[in-house]
């Protein structure tokens, strides 16, 4: 449950030795606990399908540079709260409005196993959790707040804690990590790793439907500046996966790496890119061919190397080091 | 009309004095805040025993003691470990080096890390949030691999936030120590074997 303080309710602030009669202090302390249960959020619903998974206004959506979660299929949606939209000004750092929830459920080849839950509340702050889909695929219910370490029956599928949740998702300027300018960008990467080919809304659609507004105009169509087309998908695919730690946000993880990719055309942004990789040098590649919990990268979420990813990753190193006039700084 | 504007000026030279005195006072408050709640770290930090692991050890003239010219600069980078102990017999579970920083047990050996504020090898790009988070979730950084024995953030998740941000202060105000700490090895593994 969300908790904010009552200052803003109760206007002038209680104190103590205060004069005023105890039916005033009755009064006033009533308005407060009216007050506590509008402000706070509802609980979490137990079950999936009474968190608004289903409406028919959630709209089903792909990022083009998906994260690596071991070779699960996935679907997402996102729901808007009737009449509002995106603020999409800083185009790196887009503001849902309060009421915005994402889901984004995980599929094994027998069915689905999870479904991973984030909604935006009145007072701005976000809220994460996950459900587990029972063996049927008929129902899924709320997991605990510390995660599971391992499902029964599903080869060792883990469930993240909430900690877990906020420890990728807050360490961006914006929690919502899918959807965005260059995610959803109707210019889409065809090398990119693991996307989903079928139809979803796109960037143009959501602005032309009103959803997003304030969109800069040279972010309508984003692409990232690369040299090849091998190069952009490696720098799409380490944005979509290690972006959200690594990037040059207040919240970033302290390490010199910066991996996320921006919309805003800074024309050196590549270059820095490049640059904070070439000063990791062959930690970089040691960490994402490793599943050794104390070395993996990412941190979280995958227990399988992404051999697909890191040949793309190899093959554009070794594109970049036969030119090495490129890695100059 | 004189009267009139001493009715008016002095309320307001007493206003602006008073400004000025509130505006002078107003570092010296921040800067005994600050003193204040560096000494609550240090008082915190030198009775919840950091300097047991994450200062090294050495041989002093009453025996071993932590060595405080390399105050909490975490497992020396010249003392090199390659491979967990061998524990031979009899009910053990773990083994220490003699620094007292690093530390060999099912989970492989664990170093302890540099908690000054040295900006390459230690505390130093650190802000308090990622301190607060590594502390609250067990996690490097808070966001990187699980926090290993014998570090007990289990208890210290406990402090409150007061308490965390007084002690990161008081980190970020003792004398930087640049000393790379290695990664920490897994089970049975050598150093080799795990740099990849």
């Amino acid at each position: 449950m969300q908790r904010v303080g009552l200052g803003p309710c109760l206007g002038p602030s209680i104190t103590h030795g205060s004069s005023m009669s105890s039916p005033a202090l009755y009064l006033i302390a009533a308005a407060a606990l009216a007050c506590s249960a509008w402000v706070h959020a509802e609980p979490l619903p137990v079950h999936l399908h009474d968190t608004g998974l289903g409406e028919a206004r959630n709209l089903a959506f792909s990022p083009q540079y998906p994260l690596w979660s071991d070779g699960a299929h996935k679907r997402r949606w996102i729901y808007l709260p009737p009449g509002t939209a995106i603020d999409a000004s800083r185009a790196d750092a887009w503001q849902f409005p309060p009421g915005t929830r994402l889901w984004k459920e995980f599929s094994l080849d027998d069915g689905p196993v999870e479904t991973r839950f984030i909604e935006r509340l009145t007072d701005g702050t976000w809220r994460y959790a996950a459900y587990v889909w029972n063996e049927e695929g008929t129902d899924a219910t709320l997991a605990p707040t510390d995660g599971i370490a391992a499902l029964a029956n599903r080869d060792g599928y883990s469930i993240p804690s909430e900690s877990d949740c906020r420890a990728c998702h807050e360490s961006t300027a914006v929690p919502v990590l899918g959807f965005s300018a260059l995610q959803l960008s109707s210019d889409r990467d065809p090398l990119a790793p693991h996307a989903d080919s079928g139809t979803h809304i796109d960037l143009d659609e959501l602005v032309a439907r009103g959803l997003i507004r304030n969109l800069p105009l040279n972010a309508t169509r984003p692409r990232i500046d690369a040299s090849s087309p091998i190069e952009r998908a490696a720098l799409g695919y380490l944005h979509g996966n290690c972006g959200h730690c690594h990037n040059d946000t207040e919240t970033r993880v302290p390490v010199d790496l910066m991996l996320a990719q921006s919309v805003a055309r800074d024309p050196t942004h590549s270059h820095r890119v490049l640059h904070s990789l070439i000063a990791v040098g062959d930690r970089f590649l040691a960490r994402v061919s490793s599943r050794n919990p104390q070395r993996q990268m990412p941190p979280l979420g995958t227990r399988l190397i992404d051999t697909e990813a890191l040949a793309l990753l190899e093959r554009w190193i070794s594109e970049k080091s036969s030119k090495a006039e490129e890695l100059q700084p | 009309m004189n009267r009139l504007k001493q009715t008016c000026v002095w309320p307001v030279t007493g206003m602006i004095l008073l400004g000025a005195v509130t505006f002078a006072t107003e570092p010296v408050r921040a800067a005994d805040n600050d003193a204040s709640k560096v000494a609550r770290g240090k008082y915190l930090v030198t009775t919840s025993a950091c300097n047991d692991c994450h200062t090294p050890w050495h041989l002093g003239p009453s025996g071993p003691e932590p060595d405080m010219s390399r105050q909490l600069s975490g497992h020396p980078e010249s003392l090199v470990i390659k491979q967990p102990a061998t524990l031979t017999s009899g009910p053990w579970t773990l083994a220490a080096a003699p620094t007292n920083t690093a530390w060999s047990g099912a989970w492989g050996v664990s170093f302890t890390a540099n908690l000054t504020p040295d900006p390459e090898t230690g505390l130093g790009k650190w802000t308090q949030a990622t301190f607060m988070q590594a502390i609250r979730t067990g996690r490097h950084m808070g966001r990187g691999r699980q926090i290993l024995p014998p570090m007990p953030f289990a208890m210290y998740r406990n402090f409150t936030d007061e308490d965390l941000g007084a002690i990161f202060a008081y980190l970020r105000s003792i004398p930087p120590i640049k000393n790379r700490v290695p990664e920490p090895l897994p089970p049975g593994a050598t150093a080799a074997v795990a740099e990849k």
